[in-house]
């Protein structure tokens, strides 16, 4: 009887186990819906003719596919050498970036030097401190470094190991077993040839994330290639695509294609990278 | 026997002389390639954070277009950016996009982490759907988002449409501005949602169990298991969250250029307007130390607001 008892309750159970299941399932799935819209519209209007994409009511997909409008952008301005200064400041900052950051990263995490600790709260203080407040001034020095309508000014601050890829760093470094180190330097190794030689090798995974997350940083960069950048075939993709808004409005389904290619570049990284995307994220966001 | 006393107190000394001498030596190495090594770090902050600081309170002492004009005017800007009705307006206007932002924000990405969490099936791909508009930002994004909220032909009144609503005016009407960007910015909830996630899975198991034997309801479990051991996650979210949403910039140019009447016009986009538009780089920099300040204030609530809500599991 009891056992009769507890198999009918165990079935109730099921049952509104079930039924919360598909509730989560369909929640999931309709957010998804929401989420992937605007891709679905972007999609959609970079696909259609001029005089279908301001037609009304709007239909929901293209009668006939206008490939052209992915290549046409590129007639009336330097879409191709916008990619390209786009692409070698961002592989210049996530280099340097990844570099510097993994140097000092391990030299927090690793040696012992007077007053560490406390460079190491300032560290944290800057990762904290917004970035507006240094604009103004750092315009200034480059002005006076004639740096002005060249890259430096989005390259070289970037190869200075920025607080947050240092935080990054060190907390991957940490996890790094010390045994290694004692090993390394009874073998004759200086700090920086176990940083060099056991160190990095070990830490591929991290470097990965730095790059990574600086290449999409200064991919989508905005501020700092509107205020330095000038000359139109210096541009970065972020402002010619401000530029090309400011004089092709009306030719929506152009602007949506030329943004479409814009945004391309870090959704393939993305998908190529995924692992790092989310590690670096675990990384950064839960062990802090 | 005083000199029988001095060797010995000399040998005394210089035994353990030797030794730490030595090891004196190694951790002075190891400092030495500490700080070589951390120098990178050290001259960047000295060069592109502490000194562009200490610079930029003298800057807001002139009156200054960086060109040809450097006129002293004391503690002047310092004094007007406080009754600037325009800065006002702009602070304001950042604040209520970061107070919605940041909460909102929040609840969305525990939400869709929570329910990512129950075991269903094809995880991943529903991560990565979610996951993807954080990973696109910037100007491309502001475009897509603009032409998004076209009244009249844009996807969010056409679907309003459908089901009967006659949607807002978005972007140019004064009062759906500012909750049209802030819409917008939930689009990336992806980004904290990942975190969560993550978070989720770290949650012992043996918890849930001894919970489920006391009876408690999933619910329950939700408010007094989960909630409470993501807390700390969850603070450190909100801290880097209240920091970028002072910032927002992109949107407020591209999409609405500060506008319909200055009803997104944001802090950093006036602090760029006086400075880079204007020319008037002293009352910039007068703009973003007032606006440092702001943040601060808000950065330290947060953090003194930490111990009576977050977490800190006792080890």
């Amino acid at each position: 009887m009891a056992g009769f008892a507890r198999a009918e309750r165990m079935h109730r159970q099921n049952s509104t186990d079930l039924a919360s299941r598909i509730l989560v399932h369909v929640a999931i799935i309709v957010g998804a819906i929401i989420f992937a819209m605007p891709f679905y519209w972007m999609i959609r209007t970079a696909l259609m003719p001029k005089y279908q994409v301001f037609q009304f009511p709007p239909i929901l997909w293209p009668a006939e596919l206008v490939w052209s409008n992915f290549r046409d952008p590129f007639k009336v301005f330097p879409f191709g050498q916008w990619f390209i200064n786009s692409g070698f400041v961002a592989i210049a900052s996530a280099t340097g970036t990844a570099l510097s950051a993994s140097v000092v990263g391990f030299s927090f995490a690793r040696l012992r030097f007077p007053l560490r600790d406390f460079l190491f709260v300032v560290v944290l203080a800057t990762m904290i401190l917004p970035e507006h407040v240094r604009i103004i001034p750092n315009y200034l020095l480059f002005t006076k470094l004639g740096w002005v309508d060249t890259y430096l000014p989005l390259i070289v601050p970037n190869l200075m190991a920025p607080a947050f890829f240092v935080f990054l760093m060190r907390q991957f470094f940490m996890t790094i077993p010390k045994d290694y180190d004692d090993a390394a330097y009874i073998d004759g190794c200086n700090p920086f040839s176990l940083f060099w030689r056991i160190h990095l090798p070990l830490s591929v995974a991290a470097i990965g994330v730095a790059i990574i997350f600086q290449l999409t940083f200064q991919w989508n960069d905005f501020l700092n290639p509107l205020i330095y950048l000038h000359r139109v075939n210096e541009y970065t993709i972020a402002i010619g695509l401000r530029l090309f808004q400011g004089q092709l409005s009306n030719n929506l389904q152009q602007l949506m294609a030329a943004s479409l290619l814009a945004i391309l570049p870090t959704i393939i990284v993305f998908f190529f990278a995924q692992r790092y995307f989310v590690q670096g994220i675990v990384v950064s966001g839960v062990k802090g | 026997m005083t000199s029988a006393t001095s060797t010995e107190t000399q040998a005394a000394r210089s035994t353990p002389q030797v030794k730490p001498s030595r090891r004196m030596k190694q951790s002075t190495r190891e400092a030495l390639y500490g700080y070589a090594m951390a120098s990178p770090w050290l001259a960047g902050f000295l060069l592109f954070t502490l000194g562009p600081m200490i610079s930029s309170s003298i800057i807001g002492l002139y009156d200054t277009n960086f060109l040809n004009k450097w006129q002293w005017v004391g503690l002047h800007w310092y004094q007007s950016v406080i009754f600037d009705k325009l800065v006002q307006k702009a602070l304001f206007n950042t604040a209520y996009f970061s107070f919605a932002t940041v909460p909102l924000n929040t609840i969305l990405a525990l939400l869709i982490a929570v329910l990512l969490n129950q075991g269903v099936r094809g995880q991943s791909f529903w991560r990565t759907v979610y996951y993807l508009p954080a990973v696109v930002s910037g100007v491309a994004v502001a475009l897509l988002w603009s032409w998004l909220y076209e009244p009249r032909i844009g996807l969010f009144n056409t679907v309003l449409r459908s089901v009967g609503i006659q949607g807002p005016q978005w972007l140019q009407s004064q009062s759906w501005a500012m909750p049209s960007i802030i819409i917008m910015a939930l689009w990336g909830a992806g980004g904290a949602m990942l975190i969560y996630l993550a978070g989720l899975r770290g949650i012992p198991t043996s918890l849930y169990e001894a919970a489920e034997i006391d009876g408690a309801s999933s619910l329950r479990r939700f408010f007094a298991i989960t909630l409470p051991m993501l807390t700390p996650t969850i603070f450190f979210n909100i801290v880097l969250n209240v920091i970028g949403s002072w910032q927002v910039f992109t949107q407020a140019l591209i999409m609405t250029n500060g506008g319909p009447n200055n009803a997104t016009l944001t802090a950093v986009l006036h602090l760029y307007r006086t400075g880079f538009q204007q020319g008037s780089f002293g009352y910039a920099s007068a703009q973003a130390w007032l606006l440092f300040m702001v943040v601060l204030l808000f950065v330290l609530l947060a953090l003194r607001s930490a111990s009576s809500w977050v977490h800190y599991e006792r080890v």
